[in-house]
């Protein structure tokens, strides 16, 4: 058995590494079930159209075809899904069905479901479903959404603003008055899309004699589907099991109910027999959430000083045809209000977000909802700033940067924070890039006529959230992290969890604080997730909780065992349970050793009479944990890039990228720097090239791989990385959440390094991505390159 | 998604694909490499009922050179091409531009002259191809015809070639020490097709360059030689000037990453830096 | 339905002969037919890279080959690759680095980066991030696959 001691903070890499890297992970594509059809989804052509008839005769007769649905089909096994926030009364949010039944609102959502055989003989049949449409005015711009006499995203919505969110502290008006220097500048965020490797997928397998629905499905959370399909399929919860295996990647949009996917679950109800659906890749560009559609205004106000007296901000968020169920589609744009300007003392505030359906794909939460909009408004302005006090911008960061001597604070945006340490990550930062002679290699190439830039983005990060968000809002998505124990006969520990992982290495990390928490070796814990059946309830992976709430979950089931272990032990060697200690699976009496954990396994699994009467000899523990003192942990840090911008291209070359980082406790460096790194990457890919285009009737122009560019290797930077750690104090295991800090603060960094670049040619961008075009775009603004 | 029904005819001979022509006329599509048409039937853009899989006629495929002229068969596949002595010795612009050509597991098994066929007009070898003046030979089972490459791209994805023809060889003349040339590219990313390219070639005179080929590609609907630049014998100091001419001279057809002003500025800066490339030995690419 | 076609090829170093039907990619005659699950499908347009195997000894996209086009030929997955031991040192460098996290791309990436140890040029770091453009990771940020298999040129390049 290999050495227990720390374990916490060791670079271990991932047990299920190998089995992913050689082929042997089970994806739900990976799964085939006796009897199973394959479905393919009719989607809509129009943006907005209503469905005049639909005829499924030749598909129906089509080769190796079983049943082809429609929405009236569905709609008596799957009732209708509404997306709502219990204290947003007035939002407003129209209902989904599984398919659509008269009215279709985007181009992509699904109409007909064909079950067959085979998918290329679904795909065949659907082509022969023939449906009459009548085109409606699609609503795609979301500035004519708001206007009045626009027609609506819905013909039974009165309006197409699903809610409006003010925020006010202090008086800014009076702010900008006094202020020595205001700047202000106008934003525009690219509509992105998720783009996990592994598409959606489901396996649907409905048992009729029992009643049993079981749901294979790469999914975030089992736990919040198992739900879902019991209430809107009228089953009883424990008549559901929802299973993740492995699962390609998800980033928030495998978080979601999506209808395609609840037809596939009803059609395997109604025909009692199972459906597996995988959606490909161009219909995961259409119906996967896209997210970040915004636009904004931003004004600062600040002092001789550089030191901030006021912001502003307003934000329109589009949101596509529907409020994603169950978790709405309005966090996007009420966390951008919330974060713009957060990691900063902020005497005075004015945001407002006004929320809009359009007829386009419905959005959601995608990696860090909201958070990079806010950060990236906020950043821009304190460079504007900086430049006209000629002020570096790491010193006009540094000037405003909540502090330590801040705490507790609550932000203007309603953020509450325990601890930070943003001077710390910006020294270290400023240390790690080498800063100064960076801007002096940037003075010698402009000289040489090679524009490059710096950017620096400060950045907040919600992690760990509690039962406060969708509690209060009556959203059934669980808060708590479960996690149960079972020693086994040969003294190794099995554990099962609430938590799920998708690549991250949470499962990893609890392995590591189990067996540290514990006192054996890293390799006596194997762990099991994603089964919504067989785990401790609790909320999966969202809002970056694995390790800091699924962690302490598990550091308490682990306490509880070795305690138990140690009772029986006392029990055992007529010791005293306080003198005893268990390590690296002996149990210890101060030096001496009295016995190995596999003898007392053997003992409490095969020999429980040799046992004293009255001992214990359970050896199954099962903890949970949700935070109730404090409503999420607030993660900080700082990214650098640095970049050349080809003024004859308008190409962007990244050269090298950085991130000091704070998550408190590091559990697994290992794990947390690949998720930085990843995480900014998809950030990067968002700066430079992701962007889900649209005409004006509504059609989505970037629906492949080749169209929608993500970040390949070749162009990607080398990303440094330095930590500063700051165990929180409300958990005993002091972890944070890192899962999204990378992709909110790359677009920010990316974004001022790119104005940095151009400034001294009078230019500035605005629009993200900062593509080539646009790059030309700022350039040419006098009309002068051609 | 999965590709519609078709018939897979293995062709083993060019009599063999000519007689599927014969059979099924334009419903019978050619399959060289797949790069391009597999995605194309797998997204069902194309639903052909008939194809014929020409790679198993050996006789298509291979690089020799002749008579200072290089022939490479059509099912030559671009690894080939980019790994070949010959090229790299004889015809250094493909050589150079192949590399932008896709990636690794893409370049394994597209061919050269499937990527002739295709006519993409961001597409690189087509642009070398008129840039260094090949000639195309295409068999059908009544003929042969040579096409010379200004003539066989008509539009976006559309050719000269006829449905019963085969495109069998391309001949290039090897390029020569007095031969300067120059290629760049911007893509998005590596391997992507190009959103502006510029291939050239330019006999070395003692002062400056005559016979100027250049083609600026991926903008408009097909590759084509510059006619302002061909007409002018170039000094080092008229780069500019006439970078911007022939820049203003394009139609670029606008997309998804930018308009045609984005296109013209892209342009008139590739093509000045495949002017100067142009003048400077050795430094090319 | 279109006829079936017989096709007979090694597999893993297996002879196996089936039918199929002429419109089936390479990757779902592996997946669905021969139960091959380590080989993904990521677009089934030929952009990610999540599909590919090795024909002929050479790394190739399986979405993009038809089955019927590999009737006589050599087939390799990351199931045989392992299996016979052969990119060891790169599968083992991966895990050590952290090279992947969910684990959908890295059997195609495992395979061209092997493609490229095997050719063993001595390559820069962006020469290698070049080289394995064609095979997406939407997790990992790619770094740490760069590092792998830097690592492994670097170490094989020494040995000879
Ligand atoms: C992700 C991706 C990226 C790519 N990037 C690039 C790039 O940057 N630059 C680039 O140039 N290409 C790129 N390609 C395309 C690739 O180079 C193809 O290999 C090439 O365009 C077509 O060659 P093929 O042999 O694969 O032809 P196929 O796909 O087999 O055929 C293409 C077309 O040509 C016809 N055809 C093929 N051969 C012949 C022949 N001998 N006679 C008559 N007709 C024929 C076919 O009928 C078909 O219509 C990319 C492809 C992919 C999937
Ligand atoms: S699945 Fe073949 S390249 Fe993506
Ligand atoms: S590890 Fe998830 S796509 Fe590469």
């Amino acid at each position: 058995m290999s050495d227990s001691e720390q374990t916490i903070g060791a670079s271990l890499p991932r047990r299920d590494a190998l089995r992913l890297a050689v082929g042997r992970g089970t994806f739900t594509d990976d799964i085939v079930l006796p009897r199973m059809l394959h479905m393919a989804l009719v989607r809509s052509p129009y943006a907005h159209a209503l469905i005049k008839s639909i005829d499924i005769t030749d598909a129906k007769n089509s080769d190796g075809v079983v049943r082809v649905l429609t929405g009236a089909d569905l709609e008596d096994v799957c009732s209708p899904f509404i997306a709502s926030i219990e204290f947003l009364p007035n939002m407003i949010s129209p209902p989904q069905y599984a398919l659509a039944l008269e009215e279709v609102a985007w181009q992509g959502e699904g109409v007909c479901a064909v079950l067959a055989e085979s998918r290329a003989l679904a795909e065949d049949a659907a082509e022969l479903v023939k449906v009459e449409w009548e085109e409606l005015p699609a609503v795609v711009d979301p500035l004519t959404a708001l206007l009045a006499g626009t027609p609506t995203v819905h013909r039974k919505l009165e309006t197409n603003i699903a809610m409006i969110m003010p925020i006010e502290k202090g008086d800014t008006k009076l702010a900008f008055a006094n202020a020595d220097v205001v700047v202000e500048h106008s934003f525009e965020f690219g509509r992105q899309a998720g783009v996990a490797l592994e598409t959606r997928s489901v396996v649907a397998d409905f048992e009729p004699a029992g009643r049993q629905l079981t749901v294979y499905q790469s999914h975030q959370t089992p736990y919040q589907m198992q739900d879902v399909y019991a209430r809107h399929l009228g089953l009883a919860e424990h008549q559901v099991r929802v299973i993740a295996k492995d699962v390609g990647g998800a980033f928030g949009l495998k978080l979601h109910a999506y209808p395609d996917e609840m037809a596939a679950v009803a059609a395997s109800v109604l025909l009692g027999r199972p459906v597996k659906y995988i959606v490909d890749r161009q219909e995961s560009f259409t119906s996967d959430i896209h997210s970040r559609e915004m636009t904004a205004t931003g004004r600062l106000a600040v002092s001789g000083q550089g030191v901030i007296l006021g912001v502003e901000v307003d934000i329109l968020s589009a949101i596509g045809a529907y409020s994603i169920y169950p978790r709405t589609s309005v966090g996007d744009g009420v966390q951008a209000v919330q974060f713009t300007g957060a990691p900063y003392r902020l005497p005075t505030f004015k945001g407002r977000v006004r929320i809009v359906y359009q007829n386009k794909t419905p959005c959601g939460a995608y990696r860090a909802v909201g958070q990079p909009i806010g950060c990236s408004i906020i950043e821009q302005l304190l460079d504007l700033a900086a430049a006209k006090l000629n002020l570096d911008p790491s010193e006009i960061r540094r000037r405003n940067h909540l502090r330590s001597v801040d705490m507790p604070f609550k932000a203007a945006g309603g953020l509450e924070f325990s601890n930070v340490s943003l001077d710390e990550c910006l020294t270290a930062l400023l240390a790690k890039m080498n800063y100064d002679s960076l801007r002096n290699d940037q003075k010698k190439a402009q000289k040489r006529g090679v524009y490059r830039g710096i950017g620096l983005a400060t950045f907040v990060e919600q992690t760990a959230v509690g039962a406060g968000l969708y509690g209060p809002a009556g959203v059934r998505v669980s808060a708590q992290e479960g996690c149960s124990l079972r020693l086994n006969p040969s003294g190794l520990v099995n554990c099962s969890t609430s938590v799920t992982d998708q690549g991250q290495g949470t499962l990893t990390g609890l392995q590591q604080v189990i067996a540290e928490t514990l006192g054996i070796g890293f390799d006596d814990v194997t762990v099991e997730a994603g089964d919504g059946g067989a785990t401790p309830y609790g909320g999966g992976s969202w809002a970056s909780r694995g390790l800091a709430i699924g962690g302490e979950a598990a550091r308490l089931a682990a306490i509880d065992l070795r305690n138990k272990i140690l009772t029986v032990a006392a029990a055992i060697t007529q010791e005293l349970p306080e003198n005893l200690t268990l390590v690296n699976s002996n149990i210890f009496d101060g030096s001496k050793c009295l016995m190995d954990l596999s003898e007392l396994s053997e003992i409490v699994h095969f020999r429980q009479n040799t046992l004293p009467p009255g001992v214990d000899f359970e050896m199954n523990v099962t903890r949970h944990f949700v935070p109730r003192d404090f409503p999420y942990f607030i993660a900080n840090g700082i990214q650098a890039s640095y970049l050349e911008v080809d003024v004859g291209t308008g190409a962007i070359k990244l050269l090298e990228h950085w991130v000091a980082e704070d998550c408190g406790k590091i559990v697994n460096p290992l794990l947390v720097d690949e998720q930085l790194r990843g995480g900014i990457v998809q950030g990067l890919g968002a700066a430079l090239y992701e962007h889900c285009l649209y005409d004006d009737a509504g059609q989505l122009l970037t629906a492949s791989l080749a169209d929608y560019a993500v970040p390949l290797a070749s162009e990607m930077p080398d990303i440094h990385i330095v930590h500063v750690e700051t165990p929180v104090s409300g958990t005993g295991l002091g972890a944070k959440g890192a899962g999204e800090a990378g992709t909110l603060g790359a677009p920010a960094a990316v974004w001022c390094a790119v104005n940095d670049a151009i400034r001294p040619l009078g230019a500035q961008v605005w629009k993200q991505p900062f593509t080539m075009a646009h790059v030309l775009q700022a350039l040419n603004s006098k009309g002068s390159l051609l | 998604m999965k590709a519609s029904t078709f018939k897979y005819l293995h062709a083993q001979s060019k009599d063999e694909a000519y007689a599927a022509f014969a059979e099924y006329g334009d419903e019978a599509v050619i399959l060289a490499g797949g790069q391009s048409l597999m995605p194309m039937l797998n997204m069902r853009l194309a639903q052909p009922a008939v194809l014929v899989d020409i790679n198993p006629i050996s006789e298509l495929s291979g690089i020799v050179l002749l008579n200072q002229q290089l022939h490479i068969g059509a099912t030559t596949r671009h690894v080939d091409v980019a790994n070949a002595d010959l090229i790299a010795a004889e015809l250094p612009l493909i050589g150079c531009a192949i590399k932008q050509v896709a990636h690794r597991g893409i370049r394994n098994r597209g061919t050269f002259g499937g990527s002739l066929a295709h006519a993409d007009p961001a597409a690189e070898m087509p642009a070398c191809a008129v840039a260094l003046d090949a000639t195309f030979v295409l068999q059908s089972r009544a003929e042969e015809r040579r096409v010379k490459a200004v003539d066989f791209f008509l539009g976006v994805m559309t050719t000269d070639r006829r449905p019963d023809e085969i495109l069998t060889t391309i001949e290039l003349p090897a390029q020569t020490s007095n031969d300067a040339w120059a290629f760049h590219e911007l893509s998005r990313r590596h391997g992507d097709f190009a959103l502006v390219g510029v291939a050239a070639t330019a006999r070395r005179r003692s002062e400056g360059l005559e016979e100027l080929r250049l083609v600026v590609f991926g903008c408009e609907e097909r590759p084509r030689i510059s006619k302002i630049a061909a007409s002018t014998s170039l000094s080092q100091k008229d780069a500019l000037e006439l970078a911007t001419a022939v820049a203003e001279d394009l139609d670029p057809m606008s997309d998804l990453e930018g308009d045609a002003k984005t296109k013209r500025i892209q342009a008139r800066t590739l093509i000045q830096r495949a002017l100067d490339d142009l003048f400077v030995e050795g430094a090319n690419g | 339905m279109a006829e079936m076609l017989p096709i007979k090829l090694t597999v893993n170093g297996a002879v196996v002969s089936k039918l199929v039907d002429p419109r089936q990619h390479l990757t779902d005659f592996l997946r669905i037919d021969l139960g091959l699950t380590g080989s993904h499908l990521g677009c089934e347009h030929g952009v990610c890279g999540a599909c590919s195997v090795r024909v002929n000894g050479q790394v190739i996209r399986g979405c993009l080959m038809l089955a019927s086009q590999t009737d006589g030929a050599d087939v390799q997955t990351i199931e045989g690759i392992f299996e016979a031991g052969e990119a060891a040192e790169l599968i083992a460098a991966f895990v050590a680095r952290n090279a992947l996290q969910c684990g959908f791309c890295t059997p195609g990436m495992l395979l061209t980066a092997a493609e490229i140890v095997a050719e063993g040029k001595l390559l820069d770091r962006q020469e290698i991030r070049n080289e394995l453009s064609g095979n997406i990771c939407r997790c990992t940020g790619y770094q740490s696959i760069i590092d792998a298999v830097e690592m492994v040129l670097l170490e094989k390049l020494k040995e000879a």
